[in-house]
Parts: C-alpha cells; structure tokens; sequence
C-alpha cells in the first residue's frame, strides 16, 4: 500500500488538520509515513501546501516527486490547480472544495477555474462549506472536502473515525461529533458521484 | 520505547532531553523554532527544569550556551542559517576555547529561500570554525544524532554544530526514542584558565583543535553517519549528503541502486571513504542541499582529475533546493511530469493580516511622506517587511536583523534627510538598541518607527525580548524625551499618527515613535484562552 498525497489550500484553511487525522489513521493501520510541511512566512494569508506520504514499505524521500502524487486535496479550487504538476497523469484524481477564497486582487473567474479542474481526467469537486455549515459549522469544510477523499485513500473508514475523536477530544465531544458528522457528508457526496 | 511522530525540529529536541540537556539557548528564526517550543512545551523538560526562555538574539544565546558549557552541563544553541551570522564571533571563538559540558549549536538552513533573506550552507561555518559537523538524513538520524553530538562533545572538549535544511526541520516521521540519560553536574573545566582567550592562552587551545582534527575524521569514519554502499556499477560513484540520500533512494525500485554510494551524516569526511568510491567509480556526482561545500572540496582547484559533476558543472542547478526530479535528472533516469499548470493560476503571496496593527502604521506612515521623495524608509525584518508588497509599498530596505535604523543613520549621513527607520519590538531588541545609541551620538536626523506588536510575530508569536519597556529602553539609550511619541496605530487615529509623524520628521535630531497595538494573532490566541479559562472556572 502507498499513497502519495499533496494537501493544498490557504494559510489559517485546517489542511495540517486534515494532515494530521490522515497520518494518525495511517498510524492506527500501522503504516509509515512522512508529512512535509509549510511554516513560517507562506502562513500569511499565502498558499499553503503538505506532501503526506503514507506507505505500508519504508520511504525515501519527504517530498513527492513531480508527475507521482496519487491524490491533490484542496480546500480551495485555484489551489488544487497549484499542484497537479505534481498529479500522476494517468492515475491521479484530484480533490477540492469549489469554494474561492480570495484574498487577491486577481482572482480569476471561478467559473474558468473550476472547468480546468473538470477538464483533468479525474476530479471530484464539491460544495464544501454548504455541507459543513448543514452539520453544523462552516469551519469543518476542510473535514468534509476529507470525507469526499476517504474512498481513494486506502484506510478504513473506522480508522479516520478513531483519527477524528483523538484529535478533537480535547475540543469537547461537540467538537468531535461534529467532525465526525463532516466526514460522514463529505463521504456521501464523494460516493454519490462515484 | 515508543514511537512518537515528530517534526524534524522535534526530534532534534526530544534527542536532546534525551541526552541529558540542561539548557536550550535560541532566537526564533524559520525553520528552526520548533526546537525550542517543543522543548518549552515538554513536561519532561519542565521535571528536569530545563531552561527554555528565549534570549534577545543569537549572539546572546551563543554565549549563555558556552557559560553553562563551562560550568559543566549540556547546553544546546539553536538558530535560523542567518542567526549563525549575527552568534559568529562567540561560535567560532567557542570553537578555540573548547567545551566543557556538552555544547551543540543546531542550525537550519533554508535553501529555496521560503523565508529567508539567502541560502547560506551552515557547513562552511562547520568548516570555518574547525569543528564536526552532523547533518541528518531523516527524522530517526535527527534525533540519534542531537544524542551522538553531545557525547561527541565531551568526547573531544568540542563543540559540534548540527546542520538541518527547511524540509527535514518542518517534516514529520515516526521516531523510535532511546533512554533518557542524566544530567550532569556542575563541575567547572579543570584549567580555569581554558576559556581565557588571551593570545598566550588562544595560541595553545587554537593548537590543541588543530591536534583533534584527526580524531575528528577518525571518528567520522566509525560512528556509522557515514556509509559507502558498494554497487555494482562501477560508471558512476555518488556521494550524497544529508537529505539528498533519501531523493537518491527515492529514484530507485526498493531503494536498491546499482552505482556504489557514500552517504555522508558527519563532517570532516573521512578520506579513505572517499579514495575508495573514487578508485572504484568513473565519474563521481556529488549531491547536496545548499552550497557545493564537498563538491568543490573533492573537485580542488585545478580539477584534474576524473569527471566529477554537481552544483558546479551544471548537473544539478546551483540554485534552490534539491528533490527527487532535479536528482532523478542528474542521474540520467527518465524524469516523471504531471499536468501543466493553467494560465489562470494567480500567485498568492503572504499578506498581513486583516487588522494588523502594522497595516494602519504604514499607512499613516505612506500619508506622511507623501511630501517628500520617495525611497527612504528602511525596514528590517519580521512580518512588517511584508509592507514592500502590494498595496502598500511602504519600505525599501531589508537585509539583516537590526539593519533599519544603521542604514538610515548611514542614508543620514550622505544626505538623505529625512530618513526614517521600520522596526519592530523583537526585532529592536534583538539588534537593533545598539544602532540607536549610534543614532543618538551622531544626532542623525532620522525618525525611528518602533512597530511595538508585543510579540515576535513572523515565527508565530514567540515572547519579545522588549517585555513591553520599549519606551524605557530608548529612553535609557539617550533618545531625547520630547521626541519620543507613542501612537495607537488604529485607522480612528489615522489623521493624529500622520501629524505627529509629521512633527517628528521635521526634527534634526533622533526621534522615535512607538507605535504600539498588540499582533491580532496573539490577542485572539490570549482571548481564546482566557474563555476557555472562564469556563473551566465555570463548570
């Protein structure tokens, strides 16, 4: 089993927490993996990006290689197309929440950004914060763009559950019921256009 | 032991718990802070009363580092590439005065520049100051490693600086923890004299580094962070440093690679390792993050010997950080693409944020100057330097901590008058007090703008140094009372800050305004927690 993953969105949009409940649920399944990330200046309202790696075999190298990654998960749609330089061209589907954020002055039409993502061979793109906001909070579209994920990740559902209330417990279970609900809406919707 | 998964920064301060730390010595600086919040956060390292506070700068942190060397116990110093810069003097005199406790400096390169000013290679440091060096390749070898440079330490009465790069500081991976070792005990150098670099004295203990050069590279030779992987393909030899043997690995089925390999951990490189891959290879490729330190050591001045191919020849750009395709592609394998990128893509570049204090400072500051001809403001470095960008626009210098108020001194002096100096709090105090005692004995006609966000913002809202006595501090550096003016940077108050920026820059003298607000960051992290508090104390 091995899972190339790039995590794109914008500083302050939760994709190291969509990070770490990926790479705690590889834990839980006893795989290795490696999680680069951005610090420092790009956390500024810039783009921000995470190579995760998951892999039941030892891995090299922190970065993934271009033209190598299984899957892009973005919390923003100009922002998954950052990165599908780095998209395997046969094999690789990319992720992402059609919701803009835009913060530059700019920012190209949404309707021509999302019909390049549509143009790439396999994509899946969703209305994230619609969905977080009927469970409950709009905060959580980044859970819910994971939901939409978890059939191409290659773990169990169940270990992204236990991922969740880990890492939300001391949050309260409000929290973690709530995260949990996301990931549910996320899934359905992913299966429903699978 | 546990498994525990960890940054690379992590790892470095779980290994030095570990090894029996005493005290972390650091200014906060990407890609390097990490170290000092995980060891300040550790419970562990609060039970053994580890000493974790931040100090002013990097020279400061040097030197405390060296004084509990002195008194016998492990110290470790950490610091951005460019800090290396600002602790010099003291890391290159620590180099001669030798160590007594364990002395590990750590620093964190930065090659491709995410948020740094240069790309400096911390080895040439290493190099310069006749000290070993350990670079990891990974998350595990960070943390043996912080171990094995203590020991190393003692070992020889040295000090010894470990050398990471942004991508293994900021990348996490599992690590397996070795026990915890004691601390040791004061217990002052045997001569008393040992740190006395008087030149009688700095002749002998300059001698006695130069007589442990040999037992340097004997024992970079047998601690096993060096390894020549003997291949079977005799038409290339590759020696890899640090990090670049994982994008070597990356490149090959089951990591198995058919050309024989150094992989290089530890520094000086031992030469019978290198003779051996030379003897028994064509052509030679050296691969290595940052600057071509080995390469240009391997390949001398003439370069008359076999092929050897890198940074230098243009195999691998000379520029920026490596990864698996640069590597892939100086080898000669087929080189994997994805998708191209749209047109469309915008950039999005790092911006202040929405109500940053420093937003309505420049502003009122921008308004100010309108009247005089642009080009006269210098920054120095912290979020605010952000202001060079769109929409503001407000800065034209920035090049090292504490260089605004030098250079506008400087600008002064060759007839830019006024010229004006952006600093911020931390960064005032990390290099910027003794500029503006310079300031006050020249009487520069400059106006000093002290950004007072009461944080150390850029890394991510570190203690500043000031502690909220900026005012008193430049009181004390002599800066006349009268002209020392605080405002509220609010956009409410925008017409008043512009006009006592006005008054303040007619003055042919030192002045200095304290704009002082707090970063939104930590105001909004310090209410978050005060209601959480709340209603803690509620339930």
């Amino acid at each position: 089993m091995k899972k190339d993953i790039i995590l794109a969105g914008v500083g302050g949009q939760g994709i190291l927490t969509i990070a770490t409940v990926i790479g705690t649920a590889a834990l839980i399944e006893g795989l290795q993996l490696k999680q680069a990330e951005v610090h420092g200046m790009s956390q500024r309202g810039g783009d921000v990006q995470s190579h995760l790696r998951i892999s039941s075999n030892p891995i090299a190298s922190d970065l993934i290689p271009e033209g190598k990654a299984d899957l892009v998960i973005s919390v923003e749609p100009m922002e998954s197309l950052r990165y599908i330089n780095m998209l395997n061209k046969e094999t690789g589907w990319i992720i992402t929440s059609m919701n803009p954020f835009v913060n530059i002055p700019e920012y190209p039409d949404l309707e021509v950004i999302l019909n390049e993502i549509w143009n790439l061979p396999h994509n899946v793109t969703i209305d994230a914060e619609k969905v977080a906001k009927e469970q409950g909070s709009i905060k959580a579209a980044n859970i819910v763009v994971l939901g939409a994920a978890l059939p191409y990740l290659g773990i169990k559902p169940e270990s992204f559950e236990k991922a969740i209330e880990s890492i939300f417990a001391k949050k309260g279970d409000d929290m973690v019921k709530m995260n949990l609900k996301a990931l549910h809406a996320g899934r359905q919707l992913a299966d429903k256009r699978g | 032991m546990q498994k525990l998964l960890l940054l690379g920064d992590e790892a470095i301060a779980q290994g030095a718990i570990d090894a029996g730390l005493s005290g972390v010595y650091a200014y906060p600086g990407t890609p390097s802070t990490e170290i000092t919040e995980y060891i300040q956060a550790s419970a562990e390292a609060k039970e053994r009363h580890i000493r974790s506070n931040w100090s002013a700068n990097e020279k400061t942190a040097m030197e405390s580092a060296i004084g509990m060397s002195y008194a016998g116990k492990k110290a470790l110093v950490c610091m951005k590439h460019v800090g290396l810069n600002v602790a010099a003097d003291a890391f290159v005199n620590s180099a001669i005065t030798g160590a007594n406790g364990g002395l590990v400096i750590l620093s964190a390169d930065d090659p491709s520049m995410h948020s740094s000013q240069n790309e400096q290679d911390s080895r040439f440091y290493g190099k310069f100051a006749m000290i070993p060096v350990l670079e990891p390749s990974n998350q595990q070898e960070a943390y043996d490693m912080t171990r094995y440079a203590f020991t190393l330490s003692e070992k020889f009465g040295t000090p010894v600086l470990i050398r990471v790069t942004t991508r293994l500081a900021h990348s996490r991976s599992g690590v397996l923890r070795a026990e915890i070792l004691e601390q040791n005990d004061l217990s002052l150098p045997s001569n008393l004299k040992q740190f006395v670099l008087l030149p009688s004295i700095a002749r002998k203990q300059y001698n006695l580094l130069l007589g442990k050069q040999a037992q340097f590279e004997a024992d970079a030779a047998k601690s096993g962070f060096n390894a020549l992987i003997q291949g079977s393909d005799t038409t290339l030899g590759i020696i890899a440093c640090g990090l670049a043997y994982n994008y070597l690995m990356e490149n090959f089925e089951n990591h198995q690679v058919p050309f024989s390999v150094l992989k290089i951990g530890q520094y000086p490189v031992p030469h019978e390792l290198v003779e051996k891959l030379y003897d028994t290879s064509d052509e030679i490729l050296v691969l290595e993050d940052g600057y071509p330190v080995f390469e240009e050591l391997l390949r001398g001045y003439l370069n008359r010997g076999k092929k050897i191919m890198g940074r230098m020849d243009g195999t691998v750009p000379a520029a920026g950080e490596l990864n698996p395709n640069i590597v892939a592609k100086a080898i000669g394998l087929p080189v994997s693409e994805g998708f191209q990128q749209p047109k469309i893509l915008q950039g999005r570049p790092p911006s202040l944020c929405e109500g940053c204090s420093h937003t309505d400072s420049f502003l009122a500051l921008n308004e100010a100057l309108t009247r005089f001809s642009s080009g006269r403001v210098f920054s120095d470095i912290g979020c605010y330097t952000l202001s060079a960008l769109k929409p503001l626009e407000s800065i034209n210098s920035c090049v090292d901590m504490g260089a605004s108020i030098t250079m506008a001194v400087g600008a002064a002096d060759a007839g830019l008058v006024p010229a004006v100096a952006a600093i911020g709090d931390s960064t005032f105090t990390h290099s910027g007090m003794t500029g503006l005692l310079d300031a006050v004995n020249n009487n520069s006609p400059i106006l000093v703008l002290i950004l007072d966000n009461a944080t150390t913002g850029m890394t991510g809202g570190q203690d500043s140094s000031a502690h909220g006595r900026v005012d008193d501090i430049v009181k004390g550096l002599g800066v006349n009372e009268e002209h020392i003016r605080v405002i509220i940077p609010l956009r409410r108050n925008h017409e008043e800050n512009v006009k006592i920026m006005l008054e303040e820059l007619e003055f042919m003298g030192v002045s200095v305004i304290i704009a002082r607000r707090e970063c939104i960051q930590t105001l909004g992290r310090r209410m978050k927690l005060k209601a959480l508090q709340k209603k803690e104390a509620g339930n």
